[in-house]
């Protein structure tokens, strides 16, 4: 039952009140880009177990889309932020090297 | 290897059973093999299995990192059905449902298979329709299924409630020659079989990299040392992604925590499989006496073998609505497992961008049932370089757009 | 026998007597007992039988780790099965069954087993039953699955009801014992927000029984006055901590009314926590020790039958054989001999026995027998006596002593299950040999940071003071971890006993050789003995998790909480290795079963899942509609009239809308609003087709899809004015579109300004259709000119109709005049009535969904979840027209260019006729020739809707077909699962490929 708090409103949100979203940071490949840069897009994931950024929205909340750094593997989260960047901010890279020195972004 | 039977047990009796043989040997790993598999799961264990029986093949080593049969394969609700609306899911889950209906022989193991009949409930309009669609689709494909109504639902099943006040039965969609096995078991007779050809499982023993040369494989990197192969299958259902991280290509999986849940047991009061899709519950009483439920899995990524509380809650709702007796039975135990979901809920049989490389994976939350079907089909796939069954389950049909998706039947596929 | 003291029982209140029956037998027993005690009291030693064997069972225990006393509780629609009879408290009027059995308790059929027991050692079934094949299902199965399971369940509906509590603390505290409630002293003093949870019906947990403070009793009663006044804490009696989950996730079950059927209060509450930190003060439960014949009834844990004595004034037999291997147990010998009974001997394992309390034994004149053990314990439905052997030889008997109960002890294990349900980590003590925390490996909550803490005895300090000061100090890290100072410590004064440390004993004797390891018991429920798990071992079920799987060890009711550590230590010991490199199977929550019906809580029957309604919803029910549920809608899918059938209902509403007038209740259409300056090139990225160039007071019909390509969703779209769209979408896809919408505009096109607000709740929304639909209107009165010039087809305008504030989209789902007019919810079933009574004299219509579908079908419309299904793409469909080739870009554009979405083969929309005027099958496929590579039979097309038109008077169907569109006029083979009366393949039915516009081509009706 995870709990992440809400970057806009600031609430820390029960997993009852947010909807998954799957991985964060795709880029979007629309008309004219190669088979392996779509297929990428749509279908292939690193699926870590370690750091995952990840989508959320606080659906049953502010009904903000936000980003998260999580742990897979211990489900501890590193931090959320804004779901208008293309990677991850870095506060919360520092954030994520504080607690997993070995970890370095793919 | 000693013949199991009612005369073994009587003889071994007499000697407080001193004489049983280990089930499967546990030898060290030798230098190379002709082909090893990742992943000592049912999966893995069959695809040994049809290696060695199917094609000759019994030089195998088979590599687990925990124990054989210690993941899905042991903590899923058992379900055996192959009543699927797509032609390739149908062709490889019937073949499984066959090959299960004799596998106790075969493996001279009694896993238990009990052909006690699947009851898709049918609770919406649309469900009503689809269920008629996979009807229709499952006649031509040889798995026999049947429409029924809500009459003929109550009788298989008196427990059932049809006249809810949300969602009565409207009907249901029966398949008579499905059912349950032991799930341990199936593991546990494959691997005393693969033993008794001589094939090595090694367990505690985990694949810590991928040779490769010239873009085919060598053999893998384990805690064990390293061990050469000429081929190499990759079977390891929730590390899938970890896997081929390690022989540099990406899957179009992501894992996620399901949950099954059992009651206390009690006498038994429910002969049949029953699924309710509309509402999301599934159950079966075990030969224990046990409900065995199936529950919902999480929309996030998780190696946890945790999910959420609210997925056994919705779960155990639906299933109050559906079998209103069931209120005062007490929950004794709930669980997770890591299933690997692909883009469009069905497996991957196939090979990979490394040559003689082979991955079979994705089974969601649906792959008991396909143990046999899927070993035999990968067991083809790696000894000869293609398989009618496992044709459409290429890794290339996502890029290519060309979807096995089972999601579009009323149900859900588990 | 066992009976009732003369005095004693701290807990139970003699001058109130409570009537129950067991097994139809009347019995009394006093208020403040439990089933258990109250049993014991009348003598009633035999409670059950087990699983496999169906051996007569005792009850063992006095509390929630019981394996032995289940009983089937209440009757009729109150029959609970499986309930713990140590955790039953009496009540006046209580029934309870014996489970398990037959024809009788006292003399059981399935007893046969015990004999049998040699042959059906663990995992015998794997390895019989095999042939022949058949016989499995129809013999062994049906033959297995009748003598398994305990308990009968309730034939009918649950009459009780549940609720469900939300806390937010900042600790939860399981178990008010002594170490739960200093630590919630230190929570409580310290400011916080605490919840204190106690699984029975009292505090102190052990402390009263055990000793080891002078005035026990007085210490708690005002350790709970002094809780019960901060305004901070509260406490809960009769709720168990069930389940830890991850980040501070905590479940709690409340017994309420168990007491008190037919109460009015709900019968259980589950308590859904939020805690920044959960401490477990669960305290430690006591291991039975393995001798042969320790199963019988009779033989109990020592805690358990001086809970007995202490408590309830119960005594479990006249002549107590202790045998133990530690000191604890000494404390049950001094309770017996207080309470006037005997206590023949202490067999104590130890060779050499000195502490304070074996001193105070001998002192009693209790006789102690250091370095022995239980050779075989005689007697059959209950102790006779006991054979005493050395502990260190193979059991040869070295005397006998008479004796009608045994009292065991084999130490003490921490109850750690909270700490591991999230993955916190053990570690093995040697001194005390069992598992407890390893404190460097917590379980880790949303900030990496362990949220659980054992403490007292769960922590592993089972002496009274050790305890004390343990949960005393962990309770205040506990409370600076969260960010406050703990108060100046006040901790009661002890007067607790040094205890001599035990040997741990696993065997007992302990070279006992294979006959004897066959009668000494591990699982008591499942009948899991020493030699299953040493089977289990030689036969290489090595894991802990195998060992488990293959003899069942630990999987009964009780979890392994009495069996675990035992079972393990069998195990290590059979495979050579210590009993840490074992290590434990996983603890699943929850810590004991909780009823289903508290996990579901008041969500049932009606309210099971929301309803959706609309503001005319009650109007339909009024009308008798037959409801068809769509998501959490009810929408009603016809309106049949007395004795009419559903497709006579469904052909009137039909009828009369296309020859005079019908009306929908369409309020459950999604109706999404977009705004914005960039509104126009957002929805040209949402739909297929051309969005921007909508003129306002103009709709449109569009497509949606999803990235991956595939048809999502439908519907006609209303430009408000220039910045404003109004989206309307399937029922079913309101919430999915719009937050659909959402996620593309806050995370893609972020800088795109666009405002959405789903609406569709806001308005009502009602479909007046048929020739008379435009005269029903004008009747009413409105300012709005509706003639054909005035608002053409695709046009929709803003007005007041009859006194109503609305919205007039000139549009058609049926291929009839159709206005849907949307006016406020709050205004919506006024309109409605107002709308029947205007039509009344054009026989005005309600229609439901079907009579819908079959008019859109006859028009050929498409409908989203019929003709689509998740794998159809526009171009399937014959809308290639309603994809825009002008746009460089929408939501699925790049995906229709994969190889699989151009394929020329792919099947495309086609109407169907069967030859014969009949009704297809609903999913028929249409055979082609030959098999496929599996197999499979090959085919060419499938049905996608089919209906009887009563309009046309025959069937029509739509369907996607291989090249459909170029095959007008072919005739295909459909298949059917209707089997012929005299046998053979099932029936085919002809049908020819026609346009799927059935009906008014031309469009002339639709267009007045």
């Amino acid at each position: 039952m995870l709990i992440f708090t809400c970057p806009y409103c600031g609430i820390a949100a029960e997993e009852t009140e947010l909807t998954p979203g799957g991985e964060a940071h795709l880029k979007r490949y629309g008309p004219g880009s190669s088979d392996d840069d779509f297929e990428e897009y749509l279908f292939l994931r690193p699926n870590a177990k370690g750091v995952h950024f990840e989508r959320w929205r606080h659906s049953h909340g502010c009904g903000k889309w936000f980003l998260a750094a999580r742990d897979t593997a211990t489900l501890e989260v590193f931090g959320t932020y804004s779901a208008q960047t293309t990677e991850p901010p870095a506060e919360i890279v520092t954030a994520i090297r504080a607690k997993r020195p070995d970890w370095s972004p793919a | 290897m000693r013949r199991y039977s009612a005369f073994a047990i009587a003889r071994e009796a007499a000697r407080f059973h001193s004489g049983w043989d280990r089930a499967w040997r546990s030898p060290t790993p030798r230098s190379a093999y002709d082909a090893i598999i990742v992943g000592a799961g049912g999966h893995g264990l069959a695809t040994a299995y049809y290696l060695g029986k199917n094609h000759g093949l019994t030089n195998v080593a088979v590599i687990e990192k925990g124990w054989l049969g210690g993941g899905n394969t042991g903590r899923n609700t058992t379900i055996i059905r192959s009543n699927y609306l797509q032609d390739p899911s149908a062709a490889i889950y019937e073949k499984a449902r066959s090959l299960y209906e004799t596998l106790s022989q075969d493996l001279n193991y009694n896993i238990m298979f009990s052909p006690r009949g699947v009851m898709m409930l049918a609770q919406t309009q649309h469900e009503v329709r689809g269920y008629q669609r996979t009807a229709h689709a499952n006649a031509l494909q040889g798995v026999t299924t049947e429409f029924v109504g809500p009459k003929r639902v109550k009788e298989l099943c008196p427990i059932i409630n049809i006249d809810g006040p949300r969602y009565p039965v409207l009907g249901g969609l029966w398949q008579a020659r499905a059912g349950t096995a032991r799930h341990d078991a199936v593991a546990w007779g494959y691997a005393r079989a693969c033993s008794d050809m001589g094939m090595d499982i090694i367990q505690q023993c985990e694949v810590t990299g991928i040779t490769r040369e010239g873009g085919k494989v060598t053999g893998v990197e384990t805690t064990k040392g390293a061990i050469g192969c000429k081929k190499l299958g990759v079977v390891v259902a929730g590390h899938s992604g970890v896997v081929a991280n390690m022989a540099g290509f990406r899957l179009p999986i992501e894992s996620v925590a399901l949950q099954a849940l059992v009651s206390e047991p009690i006498k038994p009061v429910m002969d049949i499989v029953v699924m309710a899709n509309t509402v999301h519950g599934y159950m079966s009483q075990s030969d224990k006496g046990e409900m065995v439920i199936g529950g919902g899995a999480d929309g996030y990524n998780n190696y946890t073998q945790r999910g959420s509380f609210q997925h056994v809650e919705e779960t155990v709702r639906a299933l109050i609505e559906t079998f209103p007796m069931l209120s005062r039975l007490k929950m004794l135990r709930w669980w997770g497992g890591i299933v690997d979901m692909t883009g469009d809920r069905s497996p991957i049989i196939s090979k990979t961008p490394v040559e003689n490389m082979f991955i079979n994976c994705g089974w969601g939350t649906g792959g008991f049932k396909a143990i046999p079907g899927s070993g035999w089909a990968m067991a083809e796939l790696m000894a000869t370089g293609g398989s009618p069954l496992a044709q459409e389950f290429s890794l290339g049909r996502f890029r290519e757009g060309r979807f096995i998706d089972e999601s579009v039947a009323a149900g859900v596929a588990h | 026998m066992s009976s009732r003291l003369p005095q004693g029982g701290r807990l139970i209140d003699r001058s109130t007597r409570m009537a129950f029956t067991f097994n139809g037998t009347p019995m009394t027993g006093f208020r403040g007992d439990t089933l258990a005690s109250a049993l014991l009291a009348n003598g009633q030693r035999l409670m059950g039988r087990s699983f496999k064997y169906h051996r007569p069972r005792g009850v063992v225990t006095s509390g929630a780790e019981e394996p032995n006393a289940l009983v089937n509780l209440g009757r009729g629609d109150r029959l609970e099965p499986n309930q713990r009879a140590t955790t039953t408290p009496l009540f006046d009027g209580l029934t309870a069954r014996s489970q398990n059995h037959w024809p009788s308790l006292e003399y059981d059929i399935g007893e046969v087993n015990v004999a049998l027991s040699r042959f059906l050692p663990a995992g015998f079934y794997y390895k019989t039953f095999i042939h022949p094949r058949v016989a499995w299902k129809h013999v062994f199965e049906p033959f297995i699955r009748q003598s398994a399971g305990l308990g009968k369940a309730p034939k009918k509906p649950d009459p009780d009801r549940y609720e469900h509590f939300y806390a937010h603390v900042d600790v939860v505290i399981a178990g008010a014992g002594m170490a739960g409630l200093q630590a919630a002293l230190v929570a409580g003093r310290a400011g916080l927000n605490v919840l204190l949870c106690e699984q029975e019906g009292h505090a102190g947990g052990r402390l009263p029984v055990d000793g080891g403070m002078a005035d026990a009793d007085g210490w708690i009663e005002g350790t709970v006055a002094a809780l019960a006044a901060m305004p901070n804490v509260t406490m809960r009696l009769n709720t168990q901590v069930s389940g830890v989950y991850d980040h501070g996730y905590v479940l709690a079950y409340e017994r309420i009314a168990d007491d008190a059927p037919g109460s009015d209060a709900p019968r259980h509450r589950l308590w859904r926590i939020r805690a920044r930190h959960v401490i477990a003060a669960t305290g430690a439960l006591e291991r039975p020790l393995s001798f042969a014949g320790n199963d019988k009834p009779g033989v109990m844990l020592a805690s358990a039958l001086r809970d007995y004595i202490v408590n309830y004034g119960v005594s479990a037999g006249d002549r107590t054989v202790i045998v133990t291997n530690n000191d604890d147990a000494y404390r049950t010998a001094l309770a017996i001999k207080a309470a006037g009974l005997d206590v023949p001997c202490i067999v104590d394992a130890r060779p050499e026995v000195t502490g304070d309390l074996p001193a105070r034994a001998r002192a009693a004149g209790i006789e102690v027998k250091t370095g022995m053990g239980i050779a075989e314990v005689r007697g059959r439905k209950g102790v006779t006596g006991v054979r005493l052997c050395r502990q260190a030889g193979s059991g040869v008997p070295v005397e006998e002593v008479a004796c009608d109960a045994v009292a065991m002890s084999g130490g003490w294990s921490p109850v750690v299950h909270l700490w591991s349900h999230c993955g916190g980590k053990l570690t093995w003590d040697d001194a005390g040999a069992f598992f407890r925390p390893d404190h460097a490996r917590p379980p880790t909550n949303q900030d990496g940071a362990g949220f659980v803490t054992c403490l007292g005895a769960a922590d592993g300090a089972l002496v009274t003071q050790d305890a004390l000061s343990n949960a005393d100090a962990m309770a205040r890290q506990v409370v600076g971890a969260l960010g406050v100072k703990p108060a100046a410590a006040d901790l009661p004064e002890t007067d607790s006993v040094a205890e001599a440390p035990l040997m741990p004993v696993w065997v007992m004797p302990h070279g006992a050789g294979p006959k004897k390891r066959a009668k000494m018991w591990l699982d008591f429920q499942n009948d899991v003995k020493v030699s299953d798990v040493q089977l289990a071992a030689q036969e290489g079920f090595e894991s802990v998790e195998h060992t488990k799987r293959y003899t069942t060890l630990g999987m009964a009711t009780d979890q392994g909480k009495l069996s675990n550590i035992n079972g393990l230590a069998i195990l290590a010991e059979a495979r050579g290795a210590a009993i840490p490199d074992v290590g434990t199977t996983t603890f699943r929550p929850p810590y004991t079963p909780i009823s289903m019906g508290a996990i579901a809580g008041e969500a049932r029957g009606e309210i099971f899942q929301p309803l959706r309604r609309t503001p005319i919803h009650d109007w339909h029910a009024g009308r008798g509609a037959y409801w068809e549920p769509v998501g959490y809608w009810r929408r009603p899918y016809c309106f049949p009239q007395e004795d009419e059938s559903h497709a006579d209902a469904v052909a009137r509403e039909i009828d009369a809308t296309r020859n005079g007038v019908g009306l929908l209740d369409a309020s459950t259409l999604g109706k999404i609003i977009v705004k914005g300056p960039d509104a126009g090139r957002f929805m040209d990225m949402l739909y297929t087709n051309m969005m921007s160039s909508l003129k306002p007071g103009r709709c449109r019909y569009g497509l949606m899809c999803n990235e991956n390509g595939f048809l999502m969703d439908d519907g006609v779209v209303a430009r408000l004015n220039d910045d404003t769209f109004l989206v309307h979408t399937t029922t079913g896809g309101a919430d999915h579109v719009h937050a659909h919408m959402e996620d593309w505009l806050q995370c893609e096109w972020w800088d795109w300004q666009v405002f959405t607000a789903n609406v569709t709740e806001a308005w009502a929304q009602i479909a007046v259709v048929g020739p008379k639909a435009r005269t029903v209107l004008e009747k009413l009165g409105t300012g709005i000119d509706l003639s054909a010039e005035g608002l053409p087809f695709m046009a929709w305008a803003e007005g007041r109709i009859g006194g109503f504030d609305a919205r007039v989209f000139r549009i058609s789902f049926s291929g009839e005049l159709s206005f849907e007019v949307a006016v406020p919810a709050s205004q919506g079933l006024a309109f409605w009535e107002a709308l029947m009574e205007a039509g009344g004299e054009f026989g005005i219509t309600p229609y439901g969904t079907e009579a819908l579908h079959v008019m859109r079908a006859e028009k050929g419309f498409i409908m989203i979840g019929d003709e689509t299904d998740g794998t159809v793409i526009p171009q399937d469909l014959g809308l290639d027209w309603a994809i825009s080739k002008k746009k460089d870009d929408y939501l699925g554009k790049r995906a229709h260019e994969r190889s699989h979405m151009t394929d020329p083969e792919r099947w495309k929309l086609v109407g169907l006729e069967t030859v014969d005027g009949s009704v297809l099958p609903d999913g028929s496929y249409a055979i082609a020739e030959g098999e496929n590579a599996n197999g499979q039979r090959n085919t060419q097309g499938r049905v996608t809707s089919t209906y009887y038109s009563p309009t046309l008077g025959k069937g029509i169907a739509m369907g996607l077909v291989l090249n459909g569109p170029d095959r007008m006029g072919e005739v295909l083979t459909f298949n059917t699962t209707e089997v012929p009366e005299r046998g053979g393949p099932p029936k085919t039915i002809e049908a020819q490929i026609v346009s799927p516009v059935f009906y008014d081509p031309e469009g002339e009706k639709q267009n007045v």
